[in-house]
């Protein structure tokens, strides 16, 4: 009933190794496919190589199914559902995770992470990557969203302890002071 | 009044904000443990069979795979109350019934694994429903439960523990009674909490009897005492806690997938992670109980309760391990809330093959009154009574009293919470929007409005038992020791406030423990609204015996008494004398400054929350919209104001007020599959469908608290799912009693559709 399949085990042959390049947080990893523990499997998720073989455990993963917005990470500052893409579909592209929205000199938080703090924007913290995620690309293509527009962004987004009011209240703030 | 404290009350960063803005925050599945293996339970897909034979010879010779476990294989470990269910067992009871496990070097292999396990069932006939379980020749899910039902009473809380609510003399009370309803009412949508991580657990075993878990849980303490009993008293248990991804309850008792990893690190000597997939969660990881009453009630003119009589009974799925005490605490908090002499309220709890029902906030209380306050709705409407009226006048006041989990009856001596009720009453504008029992607020075409009210109180603010370290350095800072895991609440930042209040320390030179229990003294943890008083109150006292012996080791060098002294900053001095004072560096490098805090059980206080909702109803499409919520309590103290208002909020989440909308766990009966268990299906509220909320927070100060608060959070979903069923018989002019307020069940309310029952959960 509840072993999904979705990750084959089986090893699959190809003629010459493919080269996945992906570009996380500024920096390139030449990744090839296989099914090592630093390889990428045709059936791995970008969720599952950032997590299990890169190391960032900052994007979450809850449903795995592309219901709740746990995983919500930026691909060329597009939000998008890293356990709903393959990894080697991902080949070329620039991929931000919570891990990379600080400043990587200085380690300055970005604006939207400051006003979570701020508001204390979460009570559980389990969702609160993917809600970042989420409202730095809606911040992108809406830099000064209305607050009915701030919720339409986050509607893909599960919140179960209910801190959606103090994180309309965050993102709301971050507009306003980026302004 | 105005507040004179430095940090309590003020709103301050939660000390791991930055960890959680970061994605630094190690929640169980971000930790790896070196040599971990990867643990899988394979599930039967029959609700009720026994296991004839397993082979699981193809499995073992799968690459990767390090044990496969059966009920064969390991020791007999129970769990349940009384302890009746065993970690593997050769009997399934539902559908997700752990019938083997898997270790192996990745997850990949440990899930195909699972698929060249071959196990040979004679399946069972089973029983879903709880009037079927209790017939003469239903399918029995235990020897020792005969009639499938389970034996009452939680041995926990003492050898008086309540089991039922009788006092008084019913049928003089029925007497008296001026208005007398009876009927069966329900709360069965058993709604998951459905916290966003999944439980798991990592367990090491050392040989011979030693465990260290990683838990991922509300109250890691109380896992290594459960797991000691469950792995019948012979190991030694440490646990390890860590952020815990939302619980609401749920992962309090997690001990099934500890118990798992525990067998499959036993069987590996490696560490072994078993977490649970977002499917498994739903279909097969704890419950809210589900409720039906079938009861009589006397009421007089004025309002007031004269005799409750009947059967309630819970359902608790295939196995009990806590409904005992959702039963005792429920049956304390429905006196808590209405006032009556006369008593004759028998539980039962009753067993069927589906997963098991265990905690969720609201505790018993939440789904016994959702099943009472429509019976005490009917009689209120006979005698034209408002419900705001009749729930302010029935919630205990100071001298009045209840019989609470112990068996034990108490005095209540907190504060009237009747202001707090009036506040929010005229904030909401109830008065303007009553019109009297099923009539609407107002109409506009074809949608109706309508309102309602609930309340929920406590007795729970200080429960059971706490402790904790706090250690004073020369350099000026402050750890303190506590096994409080953060499940949300943000009550270890709290109590890192309440240790900077008392040594009147920056928060940021005040750290606090991971929550292990090899470090930290005993903690219950974090539930129950315990949080605020038990909690802080063991705290608290660590930090003023800590800064006693303080003042104790330095008067000598101030050449004062201790009593005398005062301390601010990392500096302490003379109180009436400022000027004399010495760094707590004085205390010497050699040296720390250990206190030791304890709370003991204190059941004479109780918390409330009212809850009052706007509905809009559209009687073409049946929808129901919550338009409106307004919250209202009295914490005595507020402690962290974001902390609670994110609290007030959850009323909406986690099988609250959504509960009585569109949450609900839907069980095929034919097959005992849960049909929802995923979370496209399983219904729940996103951000543009937010209500209005409003709360109300009243500062009465409770004198038993060092700073007067407390806590309030767990039992803030409570009140509002019958309030929802109330607002929407309002809007529409006809009574709806069925949880939740679908549109079918709406449409059908108002004779638009002719549908066939259909209850959505099933006990």
């Amino acid at each position: 009933m509840v072993a999904k399949q979705r990750r084959s085990v089986k090893k699959r042959k190809s003629p010459a190794t493919r080269r996945i390049n992906l570009t996380v947080n500024g920096q390139l990893y030449e990744l090839e496919e296989g099914s090592g523990p630093d390889q990428v499997d045709p059936a791995h998720t970008l969720a599952y190589t950032l997590r299990e073989t890169l190391g960032l455990t900052g994007t979450k993963v809850s449903c795995d199914n592309g219901a709740c917005g746990c995983c919500t990470v930026l691909m060329d500052e597009r939000a998008v559902l890293s356990c709903m893409m393959l990894t080697i579909e991902c080949d070329g592209k620039r991929i931000t995770t919570i891990e990379g929205l600080a400043d990587p000199k200085t380690r300055k938080l970005d604006p939207l992470q400051q006003a979570f703090i701020e508001y204390t924007a979460f009570q559980c913290g389990f969702c609160t990557p993917g809600i970042i995620m989420s409202a730095k690309a809606l911040l992108h293509e809406n830099p000064s969203p209305t607050e009915e527009e701030v919720k339409e962004g986050l509607s893909g987004n599960f919140c179960r302890c209910i801190s959606h009011y103090q994180i309309v209240k965050a993102v709301m703030a971050t507009s306003a002071r980026e302004r | 009044m105005a507040n004179t404290y430095r940090f309590i009350g003020k709103a301050t960063p939660r000390k791991d904000g930055m960890d959680i803005v970061t994605g630094g925050a190690k929640f169980l599945n971000d930790i790896k443990v070196p040599n971990m293996l990867y643990g899988k339970v394979l599930r039967s897909p029959h609700p009720h069979a026994l296991i004839k034979r397993v082979d699981k010879s193809k499995a073992e010779q799968l690459k990767g795979v390090q044990a496969v476990l059966t009920w064969e294989d390991v020791p007999d470990w129970r769990g349940g109350t009384p302890r009746s269910t065993r970690v593997l067992d050769r009997k399934v009871r539902y559908v997700g019934d752990a019938a083997a496990l898997v270790a192996a070097t990745s997850e990949e292999i440990a899930r195909h694994a699972l698929g060249l396990i071959n196990v040979e069932y004679e399946v069972l006939p089973a029983v879903f429903e709880m009037e079927e379980a209790l017939k003469p020749g239903a399918p029995q899910l235990y020897d020792e439960f005969p009639g499938n039902v389970v034996t009452p009473g939680s041995p926990f809380f003492g050898p008086r523990n309540l089991k039922q609510v009788v006092m008084g003399d019913v049928e003089k009370g029925f007497e008296e009674a001026d208005v007398i309803t009876e009927g069966t009412f329900s709360y069965e949508n058993i709604p998951n909490p459905l916290p966003p991580e999944a439980p798991g657990a990592i367990a090491l075993w050392e040989e011979p009897n030693r465990v260290t878990l990683w838990v991922s849980n509300q109250a890691s303490y109380m896992d290594k005492i459960t797991l000691f009993y469950v792995m019948g008293r012979k190991v030694e248990v440490r646990t390890i806690g860590g952020p815990c991804g939302g619980s609401f309850g749920s992962k309090f008792m997690s001990w099934q997938v500890q118990c798992y990893a525990a067998l499959l690190s036993r069987a590996t000597g490696k560490p072994v992670k078993v977490s649970m997939t977002k499917e498994e969660h739903l279909a097969s990881f704890t419950l809210r109980p589900a409720s039906r009453m079938r009861a009589k009630v006397g009421m007089k003119r004025d309002g007031a309760v004269t005799a409750v009589s009947g059967t309630w009974l819970v359902g608790t799925g295939y196995y009990s391990m806590t409904t005992q005490s959702q039963v005792a605490v429920g049956c304390g908090e429905v006196q808590i809330a209405v006032r009556c002499p006369n008593w004759d309220l028998k539980p039962m709890i009753v067993c069927t093959n589906r997963n098991a029902s265990g905690i969720v906030r609201g505790f018993g209380g939440q789904e016994l009154k959702c099943t009472l306050i429509p019976l005490l709705s009917l009689a209120m409407e006979k005698l034209d009574i408002d419900p705001f009226q009749f729930l302010k006048k029935n919630f205990v006041k100071p001298g009045d009293g209840y019989f609470w989990r112990d068996g034990i009856w108490y005095t209540y001596r907190g504060v009237d919470y009747t202001k707090a009720m009036e506040k929010g009453a005229e904030l909401f504008g109830w008065k303007e929007k009553w019109k009297g029992w099923l009539k609407p607020t107002a109409v506009d075409g074809t949608k109706r409005r309508g309102i309602g009210v609930g309340v929920h109180g406590n007795a729970d603010i200080g429960e059971d038992a706490s402790e904790a370290y706090v250690r004073l350095h020369p350099d000026g800072t402050a750890m303190l020791f506590s096994c409080v895991t953060e499940h949300g609440t943000g009550q270890r930042s709290n109590f890192v406030k309440m240790v900077a209040e008392v040594l009147q320390l920056p928060m940021e030179r005040v750290s606090v423990t991971p929550p292990d229990s090899l470090i930290n003294p005993y903690e219950f943890g974090p539930a129950g609204s315990r949080g605020t008083y038990a909690i802080g109150s063991a705290v608290i006292a660590a930090a003023e015996d800590a800064k006693r012996k303080l003042f104790e080791l330095i008067a000598p060098m101030l050449e004062a008494e201790p009593s005398e002294l005062d301390t601010a900053d990392g500096v302490i001095f003379v109180k009436n004398n400022p000027e004399k004072q010495i760094p707590w560096r004085a205390m010497g490098v050699d040296r720390t400054c250990m206190g030791f805090g304890r709370f003991e059980p204190d059941y004479t206080l109780t918390n409330c929350m009212m809850t009052f909702v706007e509905v809009e109803v559209d009687t073409e499409t049946g929808k129901v919209t919550l338009v409106r919520v307004v919250n209202t309590t009295d914490v005595g103290q507020v402690i962290d104001p974001p902390g609670l208002e994110g609290q007030l909020n959850g009323c909406l989440g986690s099988g609250g007020i959504d509960s009585a909308l569109f949450e609900e766990t839907i069980l095929d009966r034919s097959t005992g599959h849960i049909l929802n268990a995923n979370m496209i299906d399983y219904k729940w509220r996103t951000f543009p469908d937010l209500p209005t909320i409003e709360n109300v927070v009243l500062e009465t100060p409770f004198p038993s608290h060092r700073f007067h608060g407390v806590g309030v959070g767990e039992i803030t979903t409570s009140p509002g799912p019958v309030a929802v069923l109330m607002a929407v018989s309002n809007a529409i002019g006809v009574w709806l009693h069925e949880y939740p307020a679908t549109p079918e069940r709406v449409l059908k309310a108002l004779g638009r559709v002719m549908l066939s029952t259909r209850k959505g959960g099933v006990a």
